[in-house]
């Protein structure tokens, strides 16, 4: 997910190309206080005209307790970007108030209720306590992302390289994406020069769950799809468990061997997703 | 009358003559010759000992009978750094000299200093590869009364070989020379590479001078140049800016929006069934262009490819590439960096090229004949691929042919990088203002927005789109780009030719009309 | 109100439409305001309230004036009459906008000299 200042026309109109998976219109961190009324008018009229292509385009508004929130909300609401993206989400209540103003707007648009989506921004030490309910509750809420700069700060330590300080907090925050069966996005990794730090911790990133990360520069995109994108080793592994399992299936049996290796339901259901994310169906 | 290409050509122009209309990229060579008769290369005798050392370049220039309506000729290896065009032309014209042609390989933004020389008409007629900045400004809205002719590097060799451009003197900047006019530009203080665009100059000039700022013992070694063809030799202090020349290494652009269409057009090179052992190269000096060479590297690597030999314009990435073992072979007719001297002068498999063997297409074959592979920009593409390099999006002279048009006849895959619009000026148009490099001579181009094939390879598109990349009609990216930026108003201009723009077979491809000011 | 550009319809309309819930109010611009910023593809707009009937005065400069300027021009007076400001001095210096920045920035100013900006800090 390519993190884009909303008050950057430049960054903006060129948004679609960089083969993102998504794009984030930031209205909150990335814009300055005295240019919240431009940005939000800037990114309303950006969404309506520029093409994006395959490219999702969610918008990140202000907190409902700043002044810029609402008026965010009645701008972005009504042109059902992909996702909306909250910050510094605390509890469920906060959540559950948020959904009723969204679908107020959305009534007095004629819009449906299901269609946009909602991401909860994991990014202090109660959200984290309180991540499970925020994750679980809500049908419209179908990812959450934890933002790691604004987190150390509420904890009061200094970010490291290694990630230690914000460590338990990631992994609680996937578990209750996990348990909610919902997308878990990881935070940025700010230097944007250092190629092998971005790799090492996008795999990192991987190996405890994360279905994604964020990105604030289009060069650190193709490492995170090398790194999330299964390889053709993978997919033809898959490829062929799948296969194996449908054929079983067809003939009554339930678990079979590859190779001297016991295939299971949980293991067709890794080969199935892992499919999925290369976009093949076993024909 | 109308050229091949819909082009408005005049069948005469006073002070250049006749017109010969552009009618496909290889016709004439079909022919297995060239119709214009070349001229003799000038015949001298010089006795034993006999010393050419002059004091000033002053004296050098009074020795070598300057006239009025001499030719002059310079290389355009300085880059930006040379200051030697200026003294020439300002010391020809403290002696009263007038109506000079001025027959520089390239013209570049530190030679905007003559442009009270066009205004007074001591420069009255100019051949030349590229034009920029003031120069390029003034000579669009008019300043000269005879056309600037263009010619890519290939076509300049041709002019000089027919006698087209007849030089008088020609004034060849040499990082290292010895008092016989042995020269060369691999090492020196000012050291910049290949002098490969000198070295037809050295041939057909009546007189020439060789002036260094590093006299060597004798011989000066390589001998890039050598003393039969040299006349006179000049020791200055400085032949330019040496931090303008040839710095350190070219850096890979770090622009997401340049990598972007470079690691697109790597995908367009890697399924277009070119990239196979053996292939031969060739990448632009910088912006995307360049950048394609990263991703290329790194796909050779993966897959254990070896091409045979990179041809140019070569950087330090290229040399990066030749140690690395991709490559068996550098061919450099112009060098752009430190590095890339270095490795001229010590590697040799790096091997110094003049212009007539990379690019002159009226002889045996030139090394684009060879070449299967080359990354070019543009400044603007029309929707039937033919691709302007020369004018900008205001119709001033801003960018040079070079060897645009050369190496696109050449390449079995010629990939035109750029952005579908910069700022809010679009790229791809429905017409280019000026066509330097013809449309059936380039088989792809990469933009950050889609890639768009000619119609008429029709196996490529079919390996292209067979290997998922994002296809578009051109004529659909072109619509696409005038939605996002608007049209733009058509440029005015008046019915004067201020420059014929000639393809490398000497016909002429396009003219450039004066603009109005507004 | 269609504006019409190539083959793409934008609505004016609708992009206004929380401005026009003021059109009750008379709309004179109170104080001096400046949106936008020098960036490449950005524009900067200063408008700023002239003495009753000065007129319109307008200083547009285009780095794409050649090209763009005479529809920049258009999207300005056509913006300031939907919105009936005179009396105004406006500044335009444009980086080759494209047409949704123009707007976009244009109405920032607008409504910020106004005095009627939402949801931001005065």
């Amino acid at each position: 997910m390519l993190y884009i200042p909303g008050n950057n026309p430049a960054m903006i109109q060129q948004g679609g190309i960089y083969g993102a998976d998504s794009i984030l219109l930031d209205l909150e961190d990335a814009v300055a206080l005295n240019q919240k009324d431009a940005a939000r008018t800037l990114v309303r009229n950006m969404m309506k005209v520029i093409n994006f292509y395959d490219t999702e385009v969610c918008v990140r508004v202000n907190h409902l307790s700043t002044p810029f929130g609402l008026a965010d909300l009645e701008e972005i609401v009504p042109l059902q970007p992909s996702a909306i993206r909250y910050p510094k989400t605390e509890s469920s209540e906060e959540v559950a108030e948020l959904l009723k103003i969204i679908e107020k707007i959305e009534d007095r648009h004629g819009l449906p209720h299901n269609k946009m989506t909602l991401h909860a921004m994991i990014e202090t030490a109660m959200g984290v306590q309180n991540v499970f309910s925020i994750a679980s509750k809500f049908s419209r809420v179908d990812a959450i992302t934890i933002g790691g700069q604004d987190l150390t700060a509420d904890m009061n330590i200094i970010y490291t390289p290694d990630g230690v300080g914000i460590d338990f907090a990631r992994k609680r925050i996937i578990m209750a994406a996990k348990a909610s069966h919902i997308d878990v996005i990881d935070t940025v990794f700010p230097d944007v020069n250092d190629e092998d730090g971005l790799r090492k911790e996008t795999e990192y990133a991987k190996k405890i769950g994360f279905t994604g990360k964020a990105v604030i520069n289009p060069r650190q995109i193709d490492i995170i799809h090398e790194v999330f994108t299964p390889t053709e080793e993978e997919i033809r592994k898959a490829y062929h468990i799948v296969k194996e399992f449908k054929t079983n299936s067809a003939a009554g049996i339930g678990v079979f061997a590859i190779d001297g290796k016991m295939i299971d339901a949980p293991v067709v259901a890794r080969a199935e997703y892992i499919l999925k994310l290369a976009n093949v169906t076993v024909g | 009358m109308l050229n091949s290409l819909g082009r408005e050509i005049p069948e005469f122009i006073e002070g250049i003559g006749k017109m010969e209309p552009y009618q496909g990229a290889l016709t004439k060579l079909r022919k297995g010759w060239m119709d214009e008769p070349t001229i003799p290369a000038p015949n001298k005798a010089y006795l034993p000992h006999q010393s050419k050392l002059c004091k000033t370049l002053e004296e050098a220039i009074i020795r070598s009978n300057p006239h009025n309506g001499m030719t002059v000729s310079f290389h355009h290896h300085l880059r930006n750094g040379d200051i030697l065009l200026v003294q020439t032309l300002t010391i020809l014209h403290n002696m009263g000299i007038r109506e000079i042609t001025l027959a520089s390989s390239s013209l570049n933004e530190c030679h905007d200093p003559i442009l009270p020389y066009l205004k007074d008409r001591t420069v009255t007629k100019i051949f030349s590869s590229g034009i920029r900045s003031q120069l390029g400004r003034a000579i669009a809205l008019g300043v000269l009364d005879i056309p600037v002719v263009i010619h890519s590097h290939g076509g300049r060799v041709r002019s000089i070989h027919t006698g087209k451009i007849q030089i008088d003197l020609a004034v060849i900047a040499a990082s290292a020379g010895d008092c016989e006019g042995n020269a060369t530009g691999s090492h020196g203080k000012s050291a910049f590479g290949s002098i490969g665009y000198a070295v037809i100059d050295e041939r057909y000039a009546k007189q020439v001078i060789v002036v260094t700022d590093n006299l060597v013992d004798y011989p000066c070694i390589p001998l890039s140049i050598s003393q039969n063809f040299v006349d006179h030799v000049v020791l200055v202090d400085s032949i330019g800016d040496a931090s303008k020349i040839a710095t350190g290494t070219t850096r890979i652009t770090k622009s997401p929006m340049d990598l972007r269409i470079a690691k697109l057009a790597a995908d367009v090179i890697e399924h277009s069934g070119f990239f196979v052992p053996g292939f031969a190269f060739q990448v632009g000096a910088g912006g995307a262009s360049l950048a394609v060479a990263k991703y290329i590297r790194e796909k050779m690597k993966a897959k254990g490819l070896k091409g045979s030999f990179l041809l140019g314009g070569v950087t330090s990435y290229c040399v990066d590439m030749l140690n690395d073992g991709l490559f068996e072979t550098i061919f450099d007719v112009q060098s752009f960096d430190a590095v890339v001297s270095n490795s001229l002068l010590n590697n040799r498999r790096h091997i110094e090229i003049p212009a007539a063997l990379y690019a002159n297409p009226f002889n045996c074959g030139s090394i684009t004949n060879k070449i299967d592979i080359v990354v070019l920009g543009a400044l603007e593409i029309d929707v039937d691929f033919n691709v302007n390099v020369i004018t900008g999006s205001e119709g001033y002279i801003r960018g040079a042919s070079g060897g645009h048009s050369d190496t696109a006849s050449g390449a079995k895959l010629t990939v035109v990088v750029c952005p579908s619009f910069r700022g809010r000026i679009p790229i791809i148009k429905k017409r280019v203002h000026t066509i330097v490099t013809p449309g059936e001579t380039v088989h792809v181009l990469v933009t950050e927005r889609g890639i768009c094939v000619n119609p008429a390879y029709k196996e490529l598109e079919a390996n292209l789109r067979r290997a998922g990349l994002n296809i578009k009609n051109i004529r659909d990216l072109e619509i696409e780009v005038d939605t996002i930026t608007g049209v733009p108003e058509p440029l005015q201009y008046t019915d004067k030719i201020v420059g014929i723009v000639e393809y490398r077979d000497g016909t002429v491809i396009d003219v450039i009309h004066q603009i109005k000011e507004k | 109100m269609k504006y019409h550009i190539g083959n793409y319809f934008i609505e004016i309309e609708d992009q206004w439409r929380h401005l026009k819930h003021h059109k009750s109010i008379k709309m004179k611009p109170k104080i001096a305001a400046q949106s936008g910023t020098f960036e490449s593809s950005d524009v900067i707009f200063l408008i700023e309230p002239l003495p009753d009937n000065s007129g319109r005065k307008l200083e547009i400069s285009s780095t794409v004036m050649q090209q763009f300027g005479t529809s920049f021009n258009r999207i300005v007076v056509e913006m300031l009459d939907y919105y009936e400001l005179t009396d105004i001095h406006l500044i335009a210096k444009d980086k080759g906008a494209l047409e949704p920045t123009i707007k976009a920035r244009l109405e920032t100013a607008i409504k910020r000299s106004l005095d009627q900006q939402e949801g931001t800090l005065k």
